[in-house]
């Protein structure tokens, strides 16, 4: 009896081996939006590669990036994962990618036909690490009933301005928008500070890069992160930075016109905004769908406000990566190319979930956009050259990570100012390079 | 007709002591299988461990101590102690008197099954729900908890995100899903001192407190080594909670020993340096444990 099971079993390893060689990919994502969107993506993909079918995994942030690397030594890892910049160097370092160079070349795949810039960062030194796959810029997001309430216009939010000495025109507006209990506005005479309704502005916790919170206005002011891409000098004691974030804290800690971060809470700018805390924030282009869902009222977005050095987004492109220890590289490749092709990302772009990599795919988001009444112009047309700069990609980022957001913390709980917390920071960080 | 005598012959020959030894043995083998397996050899793996430099994704290089002396001058490390040590004062007193107030209370007043079913009710949540729950409780703008405090006019407080109440709120959330299992522990060992003393007590005009003095606490001591020993290293190797609500913030105000380890392993990839504090961590919890044991004088009881 058991030999007879034993003969089948065998029989139909064979059956499903041998002929076709068909083979499941594992493929890991962090975003749980875009997890349904790839697997039409993966049902187009089998269909034309019956061979190969790809199984989709989707984890939290923090959880993501810890499988990953548990599974780099248990051998778990998926054969193909949507890569991030912060950690790039890192994997870069270890060996833990594979170069796609060689299969580009020997396919003749053409790198070109993506958004300038996303081919270029997953690139070092002529090898390629990284198919790009989407990329993300940051905005206000605002609350357009309570802006009508205080007698502005989606208009009004368009040229904003701002400096790091009294805020520009950026600070009259939020000012304008926060309301206190007793109904005056923050610009009017009598306003409450400390018994505030509506607040002007909300931002999440700041992040250690500032990537939604403040990076907009240190880099609009002059302050650049590193000395160059893949450096390893930080110069988080430029004074350029300190003002930025000096304005932050006064703009919560002295003018009460933000939330402080000790009665903000952990649940970030979105959930403060869409509960009718706030009515502007900064965010980034990848939680446009998730505004949108959870606002029970009308959301707009409206292009960030221009600092001393013009208006400045940071853009981040996002990659597929294969895994250098994937036993499947081959069947890896291809899906990685269909991953990267006009067909896939055409599929994610009408989705509306993401901006792709490729132009014509971002145009089919901004029309499906569109088609629900919203305008995302905010964030695409800041996708230029001029007006965008990067994530500081260096290693250890996620050391140089936790001291950044201890220092910025006890910044925004009035427990240091920015002009000796962000140096003393900046010593720590540049020790861990020597 | 030998060979099947021969086990017989064999089990005769065995005196009864060394029959008990061996049922004994064979009694305690499956949990010894399973603390062999699940304990000693990953603590003995992590011995190992601590002694290289490793980030996962290569081989790991044998440094000798190096890691052991770079946690000696690593003042987070020593801060994270502190603060551990602080959430385990701010946690075991409240925790442990509130359980043996609740037990006692259960125990005199209310014998019901559903009273013992509501005190367990918070513990059959996972520490990570528990902390969810919480996090959107004690969030200050939208939070259940300062609506309330508002409405008594005690006035808004940022609980998880104020770098002064982080860690007694950290230490409140625990109390609260624990308190409940602890006060069931004391209930059971409550059950087990003879009704008899109470009676006789009350004959000769005990009043209640002195009761719970002369009569409740000695006879509990078995139970309470049992729980301070538990719950002390639990309060220790508080983890999840963190991780869930405040992620060592703010301003590493959360920053325990455990959760420093867990940075170091997972997010820095420094699996040698964290094995290592994780070792240095063992060997103050054994040193706790065995103090505790010598001042309650665990292998002792007052009974009989």
């Amino acid at each position: 009896m058991g030999i007879k099971v034993m003969k089948w079993a065998l029989l139909a390893g064979t059956a499903m081996t041998a002929p076709a060689h068909a083979v499941e990919i594992s493929y890991w994502m962090w975003d749980g939006n875009q997890a349904p969107v790839y697997q039409q993506c993966a049902d187009a993909f089998t269909a034309q590669n019956p061979d190969i079918t790809v199984k989709i995994k989707q984890d939290g942030w923090d959880n993501y990036w810890t499988s990953l690397t548990t599974g780099f030594v248990s051998g778990e890892a998926p054969d193909v994962f949507v890569n991030h910049v912060s950690r790039y160097p890192e994997f870069l370092a270890n060996g833990v990618m594979e170069d796609l160079t060689d299969r580009i070349a020997t396919d003749s795949y053409d790198m070109s036909g993506f958004l300038p810039g996303l081919a270029e960062t997953w690139n070092k030194d002529g090898k390629q690490w990284g198919m790009p796959k989407d990329w993300d810029t940051v905005a206000i997001v605002y609350n357009a009933d309570k802006l009508a309430e205080a007698g502005m216009t989606a208009a009004d939010l368009e040229n904003l301005t701002w400096n790091p000495q009294d805020g520009g025109t950026w600070e009259q507006t939020i000012a304008k928008l926060t309301v206190d209990k007793n109904g005056k506005r923050g610009n009017e005479e009598g306003f409450d500070k400390a018994n505030v309704a509506t607040y002007g502005y909300v931002s999440s916790p700041l992040s250690a890069f500032g990537q939604t919170e403040w990076s907009y206005l240190a880099v609009s002011n002059g302050f650049k992160y590193i000395d160059q891409a893949w450096g390893s000098k930080y110069f988080v004691d430029d004074p350029k930075l300190a003002e930025a974030i000096n304005w932050l804290q006064d703009l919560s800690l002295d003018k009460g016109l933000m939330p402080t971060q000790e009665m903000a809470g952990k649940l970030g700018a979105a959930a403060l905004l869409t509960s009718g805390q706030g009515v502007m924030a900064t965010d980034g282009s990848w939680m446009i769908g998730s505004y949108l869902d959870n606002a029970k009222f009308k959301v707009g977005f409206a292009p960030l406000p221009a600092g001393p050095e013009g208006r400045k987004s940071m853009f981040n492109g996002l990659a597929d990566t294969i895994w250098s220890g994937s036993p499947n590289k081959d069947a890896a490749w291809q899906w990685v190319k269909f991953l990267g092709s006009s067909e896939c990302q055409s599929i994610v772009g009408k989705a509306g979930v993401v901006f792709p990599a490729r132009p014509e795919a971002v145009d089919l988001a901004i029309e499906a956009h569109k088609a629900r009444g919203v305008d995302v112009s905010a964030f695409t047309k800041l996708a230029t050259k001029e007006s965008t700069f990067s994530f500081p990609m260096t290693e250890r980022g996620q050391e140089v990570d936790s001291i950044m957001k201890t220092a910025l913390d006890k910044v925004m709980l009035g427990q240091g100012e920015p002009a000796e917390v962000l140096p003393a920071a900046n010593e720590e960080i540049n020790a861990l390079f020597q | 007709m030998e060979r099947q005598n021969r086990p017989q012959a064999a089990a005769r020959r065995l005196t009864m002591r060394q029959r008990e030894a061996l049922m004994g043995y064979l009694f305690i083998a499956p949990a010894l299988v399973g603390l062999t397996l699940f304990f000693v050899l990953p603590t003995l793996r992590a011995a190992q461990i601590s002694l290289t430099d490793w980030n996962l994704m290569r081989a790991p290089r044998f440094v000798g101590l190096t890691n052991y002396e770079k946690i000696w001058s690593d003042g987070t490390f020593w801060e994270s102690l502190r603060l551990t040590l602080l959430y385990v004062i701010y946690n075991i007193p409240v925790q442990t008197a509130l359980a043996l107030f609740i037990a006692v209370l259960a125990d005199r007043l209310a014998r019901q099954v559903w009273v013992r079913a509501v005190m367990i009710a918070p513990y059959l949540l996972s520490n990570v729900v528990a902390g969810l729950i919480w996090l959107l409780m004690l969030d200050p703008l939208i939070g259940m908890t300062n609506v309330f405090l508002e409405l008594i006019g005690v006035g808004k407080q940022g609980f998880l995100s104020s770098p002064d109440q982080s860690l007694i709120s950290v230490a409140g959330i625990n109390i609260w899903r624990h308190v409940g299992f602890t006060a069931l522990l004391f209930y059971a060992g409550l059950q087990a001192i003879p009704r008899e003393f109470y009676e006789a007590a009350r004959l000769d005009g005990a009043k209640e407190w002195q009761m719970f003095r002369n009569i409740t606490l000695p006879l509990l001591r078995p139970v309470m080594v049992f729980v301070m020993v538990t719950s002390v290293i639990g309060s220790f190797q508080i983890f999840d909670t963190i991780a869930v609500t405040t992620a060592g913030g703010p301003a590493g105000t959360t920053k325990v020993v455990m959760f420093y380890i867990y940075e170091n392993a997972f997010k820095y990839s420094k699996m040698g340096l964290a094995s290592a504090m994780s070792m240095v961590l063992f060997c103050i919890l054994i040193l706790v444990t065995l103090a505790q044991m010598r001042l309650m004088r665990a292998d002792q009881s007052d009974l009989g």
